[in-house]
């Protein structure tokens, strides 16, 4: 047993450590830093800045990929270590849709066309993902989706509405489940994978406001969208196969222990600033109890993360632990934001940065912590809620 | 980085496993712990044999000089087979603590005795008021010439019945609650002066109350400094918590599994109860409580002991943590056996037992809540930029 990193592994951190250091522009820490601040929805240039500057370093903006799709090809401890080390500088995140979603299916199932086609825009950043999976009726029962394509000589002719679909309003593509054939023996094998121009005609893009007001999530409408047969990845029909590999690769890094550790460190020092019964909080054995009951649970599940890490890292793939990582690590996400909302009193009310008010008031560490508590309900329902990764757990882990 | 065990440590893992199967099935267990003695000292000279009496001591003695890794696969192999000889109390505790505080000749002449299973020792420590602070110590010892003379009680002594031998800890100075004046001595358990009342418990192992009157120890069989023990004992309980962990995940392992083999086999309403899904989760989230136990175990393995801040905050997050794992994995195990569950003959009751006195043994989920808490809120910066941003996952 060795926690240690190798000193290739340490060499590489100083590498990433340095490389933030030197490239990540404090002009994007102040702006997104004020909007947090403040509650305010980040643009699409705050989004995509970082992921940028990193597409143009070694293909950095995809550390998973290979090296010939122009990733980083890195092994699992340095994707590892990369992770960390942006949590660590709290560098924005690289918005998954393109990079840990859509691009491997891409060059895994895609052709050569494809390839070269939106492959180099999914590394640089020019090219902005968002996911069309989740229908009205098809949340959990994704495969009950009944959105259609229907061929007409070189297009799909496509119609149906898509919902939840994170940042579509910055989109410049999207990728879509949809149904080709309505006639199949089992609704998995009539479904195709499609990539569609947002910008073509019949695609309608609303917001949807969540409570805590922000419009992350939209609902996507698409009426007689013309979309070339071109844009089809692999085999009509063979949609579901692409759309579970997806999945696969979706949980990777869904644990955010990096992150999690860092908001930890802000919550303890949150409770150390403000006062409880005249001491601070930091000092209240209830409150304290529970930070340190989060703690340890981040704890177990960082080791958890290190022993997938290293059975993958040994090409044994990953075990019946790594099933965990998404429930737990979502389940922490929320803990955290409460106790950020809970340390704070009376000052988890105020509303501020809305058009209503744009006066803050209280402390600039209290803004905006209910909101980000209410927000993240919603991690243990997205991804597969937690329900459902647990009926998973019991049939491929468990054999139930 | 990885999590592997080396080559030696493959084999200590199979050594053990294979003596766990082949000498201690469920019957012969069952027999063990009914007999007079409840242990079985032929296995203490197979341990003894298989060199596994020897696995914390420098190689120098005929030990395998090992680490709290080497100690962790031979507990968590022994609590998936509910093993009774006192390995822990007698080779992990008392065996730390004299390699720990022993001059040279203590070392010399003792450690050879313990690994080739001549002697065995007890460490009689904790009193009725005590409950898990180690430095509450009531008994005294006062120096008359060269001779020391101990009075006093100590409770729930674990593997004292079977010990040859007692490190009894007892005051040399100070009051009852300070760090200072702890002082061990080593004495033979059949001296004039030391009566003991043994007992089984309530998880089948075996321990003892010890009374101690106007007992006389020779200045020579002080262990350590005068009066300077209980940075010792904390540091050798604090890797004994570290075993105690380890045999809770094999017991969690084993309540775990079985649990999941009952419900695919137990059938009502025409169909296995696990494929209920509420059955199906309840069984994913023992198996969640009980990966993360192995996980902060392996965490409490790894950091760096030498240090004891830092390891009394693994530590105690450790058996923190797999403390409530213990509660929730067992008492499901039980439920999930329904009426089988309870019953004495069919053995998840006794891991349940085992596990849930194993959360109990060198501290509860609380206390060491409390002294992990009480590490984790020291030094903690306060905000004192007003700008300071504030959080973000995405």
């Amino acid at each position: 047993m060795d926690t240690t990193f190798s000193p290739e592994d340490v060499k590489f951190q100083q590498e990433v450590r340095s490389f933030i250091h030197t490239n990540y522009p404090n002009t994007l820490r102040e702006s997104i830093g004020n909007k947090r601040k403040k509650g305010e929805e980040l643009t699409k240039d705050d989004l995509t800045t970082w992921h940028k500057i990193l597409g143009k370093h070694n293909g950095w903006s995809a550390p998973g990929w290979p090296k010939k799709y122009g990733g980083a090809e890195f092994t699992p401890t340095q994707k590892y270590i990369f992770e960390q080390e942006c949590a660590r500088s709290e560098c924005q995140i690289v918005m998954p849709f393109g990079v840990n979603m859509c691009g491997p299916v891409v060059y895994t199932f895609g052709n050569e066309e494809q390839k070269a086609q939106h492959l180099p825009g999914i590394i640089s950043g020019e090219q902005f993902w968002c996911q069309g999976y989740s229908e009205p009726g098809s949340g959990s029962d994704l495969a009950s989706l009944k959105t259609t394509a229907v061929r007409e000589g070189d297009y799909y002719i496509v119609n149906g509405q898509k919902t939840w679909t994170t940042l579509a309003q910055h989109a410049d593509w999207i990728f879509c489940l949809v149904r080709t054939n309505p006639d199949a023996a089992k609704p998995q094998e009539g479904i195709s994978f499609l990539l569609i121009d947002m910008k073509t005609p019949g695609i309608s893009v609303r917001p949807i406001y969540l409570m805590d007001g922000t419009n992350e999530v939209n609902e996507t409408w698409f009426d007689n969208v013309k979309v070339p047969v071109e844009n089809l990845i692999g085999e009509e029909n063979k949609g579901w196969t692409y759309a579970k590999f997806l999945l696969a690769h979706e949980r990777a890094g869904i644990a955010g222990v990096a992150r999690s550790k860092k908001a930890i460190e802000r919550i303890k020092q949150i409770a150390a600033t403000e006062m409880s019964y005249g001491e601070p909080l930091i000092q209240d054995p209830a409150f304290i109890r529970k930070i340190a009951d989060a703690e340890l649970e981040l704890t177990a599940l960082e080791y958890t993360e290190l022993r997938t890490l290293a059975k993958d890292a040994a090409g044994k793939g990953p075990g019946a632990e790594s099933s965990i990582l998404k429930i737990k690590g979502t389940d922490l996400q929320q803990r955290i934001t409460e106790l950020c909302m809970e340390a704070v009193g009376y000052y988890a009310n105020p509303h501020t940065g809305t058009t209503l008010s744009n006066e803050y008031v209280g402390p600039d560490y209290a803004t905006n912590l209910s909101g980000t508590y209410f927000n993240f309900r919603k991690a243990s329902i997205y991804g597969g809620s937690n329900e459902i990764q647990r009926n998973i757990i019991a049939k491929m882990v468990l054999g139930l | 980085m990885d999590f592997d065990f080396t080559e030696e440590q493959t084999l200590l893992e199979n050594m053990v496993t294979s003596f766990v199967r082949d000498s201690y099935p469920w019957e012969v267990r069952e027999a063990i712990v009914k007999t007079e003695e409840g242990w079985k000292p032929e296995n203490w000279s197979q341990f003894a044999e298989l060199g596994l009496l020897g696995v914390p001591f420098a190689e120098e003695f005929g030990g395998l000089g090992g680490s709290v890794v080497d100690t962790m696969i031979v507990m968590e192999q022994f609590g998936k087979g509910l093993v009774v000889e006192p390995y822990m109390p007698s080779v992990i505790l008392s065996g730390g603590l004299i390699t720990s505080l022993g001059s040279k000749e203590q070392i010399d002449s003792i450690v050879p005795t313990i690994i080739s299973g001549e002697t065995r020792y007890a460490f009689a420590h904790s009193e009725p008021q005590s409950r898990f602070d180690l430095f509450d110590i009531k008994s005294s010892a006062s120096l008359s010439g060269d001779e020391y003379i101990l009075n006093g009680f100590k409770s729930v002594v674990f593997g004292g019945p079977m010990a040859t031998h007692l490190i009894i800890s007892a005051r040399t100075s100070g009051e009852q609650r300070d760090k200072e004046g702890i002082t061990l001595f080593l004495v033979d358990k059949n001296a004039e002066g030391i009566t003991t009342q043994d007992y089984p418990t309530i998880d089948e192992y075996r321990a003892s109350e010890v009374v101690l009157e106007n007992l006389k120890v020779s200045k020579d069989m002080v262990l350590g400094e005068v009066g300077k023990a209980y940075d010792a004992i904390d540091e050798v309980v604090d890797k004994a918590t570290i075993a105690v962990c380890a045999e809770a995940v094999g017991a969690l392992q084993v309540l775990k599994d079985s649990t999941i083999d009952y419900c695919k086999n137990r059938k009502q309403f025409g169909q296995p109860i696990g494929k209920n899904q509420s059955i199906q989760h309840r069984l994913v989230d023992m198996m969640i409580e009980y990966e993360q136990s192995k996980s902060i175990l392996y965490m409490a393995c790894t950091v760096d002991l030498s240090d004891a801040t830092e390891r009394r905050k693994a530590v105690s997050g450790a058996k923190a943590r797999i403390g409530k794992a213990i509660k929730f994995v067992g008492e499901n195990a039980i439920q999930l056996h329904g009426g089988m569950g309870m019953v004495d003959e069919y053995m998840v009751s006794h891991y349940f037992k085992r596990a849930t006195m194993l959360g109990i043994l060198f501290g509860n989920e609380d206390y060491h809540m409390k002294r992990y808490s009480e590490i984790t809120q020291a030094d903690v910066i306060k905000i004192t930029d007003a700008k300071a941003s504030s959080i973000a996952f995405n």
